[in-house]
């Protein structure tokens, strides 16, 4: 077995220096009936590389790439390129085989680009401090709602209409369970829901995201301003963390809290994850944070270095009394991100999000003179919801055996409301060409 | 996964002993040890590390929200970047380097088998919310691991989208408190937690309003079993488990205890943490548990990533599994149907974990690691992993100071008497063992033994690298019990990348961001621009 | 008159008239190790004697601070908040937590004196 040095010469050897005489006497403590003998039933005996690699092609043969496909889907996942270096540089076993720097003095690389990642997600949300990343934008957004409910003390979030489907049912499942309310409002496909009448005295925040997932971009001001006068916060929820390139920044609109989905830059699809959720907020709200935090310090010979810092929120220290359950972090998808930024810089975030956008708009207006649809938005910035003249999923599946994918039906998300059956979620980034548009355009055509 | 709890810590080392230390250099380099600024100290403007081509001209769709301003991103070329992160690379201790006895966090190799599965087009590069025809390979791999780990476990259930092992724990928790719900005793508020638990457990439990209970730990390092009989009763909801325990020992009563929680009516959540010391050998569904996460990144060897990401499914009793969250993956007519609406039979799912179905990548990987090792494989995981922990445990009981008798299962506990009137700390013994070019192991947890030092040598370590192991902490336990090197201990490490740091000043005046205005690029540390 | 008494919290309360001060002894900052940060309620907060009133952090702690008397939050020392190691240089002085208005001058009663709470400490070690 390739992964285990222990020979049987090994193995005797250790065995006569403890002084046991088998293997099983250390399993002396496992209840006798408890104890397995033989081998696993139905499983094969260890298998060489090349056999492992032949099972997954088959069952990565069975599924169809996007890579490979004219495909427009987003709804908080998002296909971009990224770079080659990124994941050259995630895959350096010093920081792939590394764990949660628990020793500062032997692992400030980590350290270091969390500490640069928290800056990074600062500067691109408008807001003062960041933590060291989420499991993913969701379970974010829902530690977010607890953050705010102990700020405020007060126990009910109000969930805008626009926000993702998936990250509601995440915050109802929370409140659920962990004793709180959670007041939804209706898909909210035109964009011109208003929250704030929803606010009263025992709001402790709204939660509402921009873009939304319909795709529209509004201004948050007057919404923050609403929050703050009536003593809740304001969350602010980004799916597509690429947007900040273009739009105006959730700090700069007034937001207590922002929640943002990483998996754009660096992370790649993967199906669903492992994603990284980034996390930021203002100065006054840092100790209620959740999560990892790493500051800046100096070592015993007055060098800079950071650490793991402000950490009796944690459960490790306060146990019972933690702002959260939250051991680990993303790590690696947050180094990922981070990489990806870097290697963009302001300039190249900046045009990375002009091309999203120029490409989103220009497919937009192409499919919606396509007879019968209807481009639902005003504002958007590189997805958007389209009006079918008939119900949208049946035609994702008919075009989805034509190896075509032109977005996602968002009945998919709001299974149980017949209004939105007609409505497509279109997403257009950097990676579509002519060659995806062009087919995708002209199957629509075909089956509409 | 634990941390010291030293107050010590939080203070810098005593200064630097110059006796045979190594000259300063002009640029604070030393050999292969490369300083390496902030990006933000690094960029310029005009520089940039991808190129991308010209938009096309199109309709701006964004109203009158257009970001003002610039964002203050550093700009770099590629080489530049490359670089920058293989310095900082090259200031990380990884498994990949050595040995890193972290005990409870199971630091073993990673195979790069796996890197290279999850990375196949088909399986790295595809979208959640494709539809399912275009994705049954995807969801056959999903099936496929939740199979094994029913079948390892003894289990009939299991919910696989839970991100990491704490948010394993919340799942399962709330699972067990729909089945109170739906049994209408919602009133069970009590869930008995023992002391030596990971923090994790009472912070869920806390979180889902149970009120935790702590039970103590008896002379031989497991659960008291009389005093948990004394605190089970009708207000009693589950006992929260870790089985091997942390003090790496099997509860050898745990039927028993899972007997008398069943029969008083309340659920048995076994923490999984420590589950690679078993697997293939034992089924924690013989032992009478009701739910259990599995943590993929210890048992089956997901990378650690710097702390993350994770993955931690929950196997579900009989009882449990109609309470799985959403979405549910089954197998129907036209292949795998994935249901993120409706529901089967009686399920009456808790809700949802998080936005998508899970950590795909860590599935990939974890299932990679279970068809490589097999059956075989598996149960000489667990044996191998058993024996190098009590071979160091023999090795080392007569130098350092057992916290209990063996066997011990895949680590070994040890607490700090043998450091007793030498002046010297579990944390400086350990700071001490960076310099001869190892990661310490867990420090001050459990919290039940005083000074604890818990050592998971795992089983890809082999006889060589622990014989070694064993002979530097030998020499460093004689060290220090010499007394002739008190200060080198206090002011270990000495060769690292850094020296000790000032926690407390990290945490009275906390710099958690660059800010441009606070220092000239070059300049030494921010704080001392900043006050 | 002043009268200075003990929790077996280690707190201290110093009460002129109905108001007392209240801060953490000599012997829980030496317990702690470096203090890094107070939590302290908001003036006009009703405590009851017990309770969970403030809490104070060194880098790898937290304890929670019980009211020793039952009261009302007239004041608290907002210099700690920028300031927190003072909790370590002059614990029973310049680093006191905050002030409370005694609902009940009985509660005192079951308190320690110096001497009584000096005798506790020494069983501790």
């Amino acid at each position: 077995m390739r992964y285990l040095p222990l020979t049987d010469a090994d193995r005797r050897e250790m065995l006569a220096t403890i002084g046991v005489r088998s293997i099983d006497e250390l399993f002396r403590d496992v209840p006798e009936a408890a104890r397995r003998e033989g081998p696993i039933p139905d499983l094969s005996m260890h298998l060489g590389e090349l056999e492992v690699e032949r099972i997954f092609s088959a069952y990565a043969g069975a599924n169809l790439s996007p890579a490979y496909t004219p495909s427009f889907l987003g709804a908080g996942a998002y296909r971009h390129h990224v770079p080659a270096a990124v994941d050259h540089l995630i895959q350096r076993g010093e920081f792939l085989t590394s764990y949660t720097p628990y020793q500062p003095e032997i692992t400030q690389g980590t350290l270091q680009y969390l500490f640069e990642f928290q800056t990074q997600v600062a500067l691109l949300t408008g807001m003062d401090v960041a933590n060291a990343s989420m499991y993913d934008g969701s379970t974010g957004a829902s530690e977010a709602v607890l953050m705010a409910n102990r700020i405020t003390r007060r126990s009910k979030a109000v969930l805008s209409g626009g926000l993702h489907p998936h990250y509601r049912a995440v915050i109802e499942t929370t409140a659920r369970w962990q004793g709180f309310f959670a007041i939804a409002g209706a898909p909210d496909v035109a964009g011109t829901e208003d929250l704030i009448a929803s606010i009263d005295k025992d709001t402790s925040c709204v939660v509402v995201q921009n873009p939304s997932l319909f795709g529209h971009v509004r201004d948050l001001t007057p919404l923050a301003e609403a929050c703050h006068a009536r003593g809740a916060l304001l969350i602010v929820v980004v799916t597509e963390i690429v947007s900040l390139g273009l739009v105006t920044p959730p700090g700069a609109m007034g937001a207590d809290i922002v929640v943002c989905e990483g998996q754009s830059l660096g992370v790649g699809l993967g199906f669903g994850g492992p994603y990284v959720g980034l996390f930021a907020t203002r100065d006054k709200f840092v100790r209620q944070m959740p999560g990892r935090l790493v500051g800046e310090t100096v070592d015993a010979d007055g060098k800079r270095g950071f650490v793991l810092t402000l950490s009796t929120r944690e459960q490790h220290i306060r146990r019972e009394k933690a702002t959260s359950n939250i051991c680990t972090n993303a790590g690696l998808c947050a180094l990922a991100f981070t990489i990806h930024l870097t290697l963009l810089g302001e300039a190249g975030f900046r045009r990375l999000a002009e091309l999203n956008h120029a490409n989103a708009s220009a497919f937009a207006e192409r499919l919606a003179a396509l007879p019968g649809v209807e481009l639902v938005n005003d504002t958007f910035f590189n997805e958007f919801t389209l009006r079918l003249p008939k119900p949208a999923a049946p035609i994702i599946e008919l075009l989805a055996s034509q190896r075509i994918m032109p977005g996602v039906p968002v009945s998919r998300l709001i299974p149980d409301d017949p209004s939105v059956d007609n409505l497509l979620l279109v997403a257009v980034t950097e990676t579509a060409t002519e060659h995806g548009m062009g087919p995708a355009f002209e199957a629509l055509k075909g089956v509409l | 996964m634990v941390q010291s709890l030293d107050r010590s810590q939080g203070r810098a080392g005593a200064p630097a002993v110059n006796g045979d230390a190594a000259p300063a250099t002009f640029t604070g380099n030393r050999g292969l040890q490369l300083e390496e600024k902030l990006i933000f100290e690094m960029g310029q403007h005009g520089r940039c590390g991808v190129d991308l081509p010209e938009p096309v001209a199109a309709k701006d769709r964004l109203g009158a929200l257009r970001r003002e301003g610039e964002i203050g991103l550093p700009g770099l070329a590629e080489p530049q970047v490359v670089q920058h992160y293989t310095r900082l690379s090259q200031k990380n201790f990884a498994i990949d380097s050595g040995l890193y006895p972290l005990g409870s966090c199971t630091m073993k190799h990673n195979p790069r088998l796996n890197e290279k599965i999850a990375r196949l087009s088909g399986l790295g590069d595809i979208h959640p919310l494709q539809p399912v025809s275009t994705v049954q390979g995807a969801l056959a791999v999903i099936d496929t691991l939740a199979h094994w780990l029913k079948t390892l476990t003894g289990m009939p259930a299991v919910a696989m989208s839970p991100a990491a092992g704490a948010h394993g724990e919340m799942c399962g928790m709330m699972a067990i408190a729909a089945a109170l719900e739906a049994r209408g005793e919602g009133h069970r508020k009590t869930v008995l937690v023992p002391e030596s638990a990971h923090g994790t457990n009472p912070a869920t439990a806390a979180a889902l309003g149970f009120v935790v209970k702590g039970i103590p730990a008896d002379s031989r390092g497991r659960v008291d079993v009389a005093a948990l009989k004394a605190a089970l009763g009708p207000d009693v909801a589950a006992i929260m488990l870790t089985n091997p325990n942390t003090c790496g020992l099997f509860e050898n009563d745990i039927r028993e205890v899972a007997d008398a929680v069943h029969a008083a009516g309340g659920y048995f959540y076994c923490d999984g943490a420590n589950y690679n010391a078993i697997v293939g050998k034992v089924r924690p569904g013989d032992l009478g548990v009701d739910c259990m996460h599995i943590n993929l990144h210890k048992t089956f060897s997901t990378p650690h990533g710097g702390g993350g990401p994770g993955a931690g499914p929950v196997v579900l009793s009989e009882r449990l599994a109609r309470f799985a969250p959403r979405p549910w993956i089954v197998r129907g007519e036209n292949g795998w149907d994935l249901l993120e609406k409706g529901i089967v039979d009686d399920a009456a799912p808790l809700g949802r974990m998080k936005a998508f179905h899970g950590q795909m990548g860590m599935f990939t990987r974890a299932l990679a690691y279970i068809l490589s090792h097999g059956a075989d494989g598996l149960r000489q995981v667990a044996e191998d992993a058993v024996l190098n922990a009590n071979y160091v445990l023999a090795r080392l009981k007569n130098d350092l100071s057992p916290a209990f008798d063996g066997p011990c299962m895949h680590e070994c506990l040890f607490d700090d008497s043998f450091l007793k009137d030498t002046g010297i700390t579990t944390l400086d013994f350990a700071k001490a063992m960076i310099d001869e070019g190892y990661h310490p192991m867990t420090m001050y947890f459990p919290l039940v033994v005083h000074g604890a030092l818990l050592i998971e040598p795992t089983e890809t370590q082999g006889k060589e690298e622990i014989d070694k192991f064993c002979d530097t902490l030998i020499d460093l336990a004689r060290r220090a019990k010499s007394g002739t090197a008190t200060a080198d201990f206090k002011a270990a490490p000495m060769l690292a990348p850094r020296r000790r740091l000032d926690e407390t000043l990290a945490a009275r005046k906390p710099v958690l961001r660059w800010r441009p205005t606070n220092r000239e690029p070059g300049d030494g540390p921010l704080r001392q621009a900043a006050e | 008159m002043t009268i200075l008494k003990f929790s077996d919290q280690h707190e201290w309360i110093r009460v002129e008239g109905d108001v007392g001060t209240v801060g953490i002894s000599d012997y829980a900052q030496q317990q702690l190790g470096d203090v890094v940060f107070v939590e302290l309620p908001e003036t006009g907060r009703a405590v009851d004697k017990g309770g969970e009133i403030a809490v104070v952090e060194s880098v790898k702690a937290a304890s929670d601070i019980y009211a020793p008397v039952s009261g009302e939050i007239v004041e608290v020392n907002a210099a700690l908040s920028e300031s927190p190691g003072d909790v370590n240089v002059d614990p029973m002085g310049k680093a006191w937590f905050f002030r409370i208005r005694l609902s009940n001058t009985a509660d005192l009663d079951a308190l320690m004196d110096q001497a009584a709470y000096d005798a506790f400490v020494a069983t501790l070690s």
